[in-house]
């Protein structure tokens, strides 16, 4: 992870800032290309679908819900749910992404929870190099996984047996503690988490995520009326 | 066409338009100060989000189970400055044993 007071951050520091998620992401890349087969996805789809979805929770609860019969539409509006949160995400982003409009698009694809997160370098702020270094390297992971899982089915076994699924949360929770030090932060926190909590048991998957914008959008309206 | 076809195609296109909105939109500019407020406390915001919905999300349920344990494991691996590969594999190391013996 850089800092801001560190060296200059680029693609290999993103890239390194990425490894502890390659073999959890690589692993979860086998195993939906497993269920790909099974939700009745030739190789070649499944495979298309991790180079042009790369999102892993849309694309398992959508290859889910075709597996279990509930049709394409129910596919599609599940996953674009989850992944709405990509237009926030996206924006936050945005300043760092310079250059012509099909550079900017490309950059935007190297975006997942995981590249965005650690390509924060301090004050909402976010690198284009080190989401380009992390990003590609978890998209590499995602793809070359999806392959070997469509080939050779669940030759890992099933990830959550190995507890690479608290892999996620375990990073998440490393890129947030050095993003607490102020009290808007951790109220911001407490609310997005609850409230994304709240929502589980009550809204489709992917709005609790999408929520947490709610509590940045109040918290700085109520700061910004004070200040 | 096959469902499978529609899903991957328009999921696809859906997804790489949901991703590249704001940059492809906003051409690299900075945002508006108020704007940029709310992006500051969104990161920790959508962080938080994520970490409370991967630990704790079962089928439209909330659920404590092993995947909290290797959370906490990870909390109080970072208290005491864990690299953090480390405290990744902390957490997915506790999270497999307490599956393996529950």
């Amino acid at each position: 992870m850089s800092r801001p007071d560190g060296p200059s951050p680029n693609r290999s520091s993103g890239a390194r800032a990425a490894v502890p998620l390659a073999a959890p992401v690589f692993a979860f890349g086998v195993s939906f290309g497993a269920l790909a087969e099974s939700a009745g996805f030739n190789p070649f789809l499944a495979v298309a679908m991790s180079a042009t979805t790369f999102a892993g929770s849309a694309q398992f609860a959508a290859a889910s819900i075709l597996t279990a019969g509930g049709g394409a539409a129910a596919a599609l509006i599940a996953g674009i749910l989850l992944n709405a949160r990509y237009i926030p995400i996206g924006i936050s982003l945005a300043p760092a992404i310079a250059g012509p409009v099909w550079k900017r698009f490309l950059y935007a694809q190297l975006a997942v929870d995981e590249s965005w997160a650690v390509s924060h370098i301090g004050d909402g702020r976010y690198d284009k190099d080190l989401l380009f270094g992390a990003g590609l390297t978890l998209y590499l992971s995602w793809l070359i996984g999806t392959a070997l899982g469509v080939v050779a089915g669940g030759v890992l076994g099933d990830p959550e047996r190995l507890g690479l699924d608290a892999a996620f949360p375990a990073l998440f929770l490393v890129l947030l503690a050095p993003r607490l030090g102020d009290r808007e932060a951790r109220w911001t926190v407490l609310g997005g988490g609850l409230v994304a909590l709240a929502l589980v048991p009550l809204a489709p998957a992917g709005v609790p995520i999408l929520t947490a914008v709610i509590p940045p959008l109040l918290i700085a309206r109520f700061t910004w009326r004070r200040a | 066409m096959a469902p499978g076809v529609i899903v991957v195609v328009f999921l696809g296109l859906a997804t790489m338009a949901l991703k590249a909105a704001g940059p492809v939109l906003l051409e690299g500019r900075p945002l508006p100060r108020p704007a940029t407020a709310v992006v500051v406390l969104m990161g920790p915001s959508l962080l938080a989000a994520l970490i409370a919905v991967s630990t704790f999300e079962g089928t439209r349920s909330l659920v404590v189970d092993a995947r909290a344990l290797g959370v906490l494991a990870a909390a109080v691996a970072l208290r005491f400055k864990v690299p953090s590969l480390l405290v990744v594999i902390i957490a997915a190391a506790v999270t497999a044993t307490a599956r393996a013996v529950s």
